[in-house]
């Protein structure tokens, strides 16, 4: 069985977005960018599921820019096999990502496709819900657990209340949620070795999917400030203060 | 326009969530609700009696018990034939089936609304909150998540909707619903909670989690919420987790105890009415976005807090 893992390059979560003064958006020239750490996360869940016999091929597919290879390169030498770039300067939307990756797996026929839950800088939180919609398959999205058999999966979800088990016929579409797994580092060899694995890089007109947007954005701002208050000195102080605000 | 809001409910009583989706419908066009359930004619009525909603659909089904995705999905496109937008409040369930229901249509939902700028213009945050984007669609209909810290909560009495009972598709039948874990607990859900005290790493253990914030909570009437670290580590459930990956929370007093403040917890609750810090590190980034800052051991400074309140 296939497994194919979509992933993102997207800004370091340790940085902080500064917005543009002309309201075009988020200034990303010279900002470190990273793997969308929920794509780490699929990217190992798919290694284990090969370490442990159930998965014989993982393909990292991005959509992105040039540089999105670096991203693909990272997936590379965690333990992906090999790598597909679909590449565009364009802004692209859940929606074109989720027809381009739909093209990919009609050509791949992967039995398991594993997502982020949500890119940590557009926080769209879709891209795999669409997915599995357009290739009407079942999804299990902010999966806590994984156990996949040969023609099902089974994958307990993170949910407002609690947990939530579903089963799902293969092929199936899963997001995944932080505790998951803890992504590996890659090692210097296998990052010298990921250099040698095969990368193909395409275009979305090979695909022959429309990705104009749908949506535009007028305006890109910074949100209200929140100012210090002040410091209180003891436990009393901060019992007064919380009487004076009703709070208790 | 008509809009189709999806109610948020366990087939028993409707989940307060629904309630800020509806104020944000109002805002768009005609407020119609879907409830989807199985044996869930009383959500349906709880539904009819919300201010300012039009009809209640109530689609019966036990195809639709456990909300899967893959059949609620196929029910809402039916009946977006009637209606021009469909509105989730953005819980797990309406992030699970939004855009499923975004793709079938071919519109590019947009996720997490903040504000209703005008005619297919609205406000989303992105990047973890620190940025704020006006998004105006091109699509015919539209497919919304919206945050419930954002909207005020619609009255649940006054309205007189009329309800009317719906079926349409089912789903490919390839998903099923194995189980459900749910926790138990008899404080205020994060969501709706008015004060909430969220615990960091700072704890160290499961048992000194509850031992010292239990009983803090009982106090306030609070919720209780926790740091990714504190999760991760085990000390909470994983419902518990504020922030960009979690939950969003807004309530009038958010107590950070031993929580550094990263941007990704920040951006779950920093637009709290009043923040409390309490941190032994004077530095702590928490510090920069809170009304009341305590310096100090956690250990000692929570018990004696708890007695004095
Ligand atoms: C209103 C708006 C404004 C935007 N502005 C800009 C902008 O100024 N600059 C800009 O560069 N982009 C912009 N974009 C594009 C945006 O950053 C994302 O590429 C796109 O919206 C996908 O959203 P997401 O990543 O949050 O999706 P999510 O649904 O949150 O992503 C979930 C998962 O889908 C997969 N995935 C998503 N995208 C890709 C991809 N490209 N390749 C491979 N896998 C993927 C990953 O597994 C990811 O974890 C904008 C998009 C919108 C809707
Ligand atoms: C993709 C991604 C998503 C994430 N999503 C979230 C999210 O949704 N929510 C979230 O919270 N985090 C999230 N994080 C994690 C986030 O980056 C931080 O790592 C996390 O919030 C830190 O938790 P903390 O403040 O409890 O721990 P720490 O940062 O370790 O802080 C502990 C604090 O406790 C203080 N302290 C220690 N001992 C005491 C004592 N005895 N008394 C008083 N104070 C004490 C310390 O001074 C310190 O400030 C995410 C990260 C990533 C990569």
């Amino acid at each position: 069985m296939k497994a194919l893992v979509p992933v993102k390059r997207v800004i370091d979560y340790n940085v902080k977005p500064r917005v543009k003064s002309d309201g075009s958006g988020v200034d990303l020239a010279n900002v470190k960018m990273s793997m969308n750490p929920f794509d780490e996360i699929s990217v190992e869940e798919a290694i284990r599921l090969k370490e442990a016999g159930k998965i014989e091929e993982i393909i990292a597919v991005s959509v992105g820019p040039a540089k999105a290879q670096e991203t693909l390169r990272t997936a590379l030498a965690m333990g992906a096999d090999r790598a597909i770039l679909i590449e565009t300067d364009e802004t692209v939307e859940p929606l074109a990502v989720a027809k381009l990756l739909q093209k990919v797996a009609e050509e791949e026929q992967p039995g398991l496709i594993i997502l982020g839950k949500q890119a940590i800088d557009d926080d769209a939180n879709q891209t795999g819900q669409m997915l599995a919609a357009l290739m009407d398959r079942p999804q299990g999205t902010f999966a806590n657990t994984v156990e996949l058999d040969s023609d099902s999966v089974t994958v307990k979800r993170e949910i407002d209340g609690g947990l939530e088990t579903v089963k799902l016929q293969l092929p199936a579409i899963i997001t995944t949620d932080l505790r998951l797994n803890e992504p590996r580092y890659a090692s210097l060899p296998n990052i010298m070795k990921a250099k040698k694995k095969p990368l193909d890089t395409k275009t979305p007109a090979d695909y022959g999917v429309n990705i104009a947007p749908r949506l535009t954005t007028t305006n890109v701002s910074e949100p209200p400030v929140r100012q210090a208050g002040e410091k209180v000195e003891d436990v009393d102080a901060l019992v007064t203060k919380l009487k004076a605000l009703g709070i208790a | 326009m008509k809009t189709l809001v999806l109610v948020e409910h366990d087939n028993a009583s409707m989940n307060d969530a629904t309630l800020a989706a509806v104020t944000a419908a109002s805002q768009i066009g005609e407020v119609h609700l879907l409830v989807a359930g199985e044996n869930c004619a009383a959500v349906g009525e709880q539904a009819a009696k919300v201010a300012g909603v039009g009809k209640v659909h109530v689609a019966d089904d036990a195809a639709y018990g456990h909300m899967l995705p893959e059949a609620v999905a196929a029910l809402v496109v039916d009946l977006m034939g009637h209606h021009d937008a469909f509105i989730a409040p953005a819980t797990t369930n309406g992030k699970n089936i939004a855009p499923r229901v975004a793709a079938l249509l071919d519109v590019m939902q947009i996720s997490d609304i903040l504000s209703v700028e005008g005619d297919k213009t609205f406000t989303r945050p992105i990047y973890a909150g620190n940025a704020i984007a006006t998004v105006q669609s091109g699509d015919e209909k539209l497919v919304i998540t919206v945050r419930g810290t954002a909207f005020d909560k619609a009255e649940t009495e006054g309205g007189s909707g009329e309800i009317e009972a719906v079926s349409g598709g089912t789903g490919n039948g390839l998903s099923e619903f194995v189980s459900q874990d749910l926790a138990k607990s008899d404080r205020p859900e994060l969501t709706s909670a008015s004060v909430i005290v969220s615990g960091g790493r700072a704890f160290g253990s499961k048992e000194s989690f509850h031992e010292l914030l239990d009983p803090l909570a009982d106090k306030l009437d609070a919720g209780v919420g926790a740091s990714r670290a504190a999760v991760d580590a085990g000390y909470a459930p994983n419902d518990y987790q504020v922030g960009q990956t979690g939950k969003i929370v807004a309530p009038e007093c958010y107590m950070a105890i031993g929580i550094s403040g990263a941007i990704q917890h920040l951006a779950g609750m920093k637009d709290s009415k009043t923040i409390v810090a309490i941190n032994k590190d004077e530095d702590a980034p928490i510090f920069q976005i809170a009304d009341i800052g305590l310096v100090g051991d956690l250990f000692k400074i929570v018990p004696e807090l708890t007695e004095k309140l």
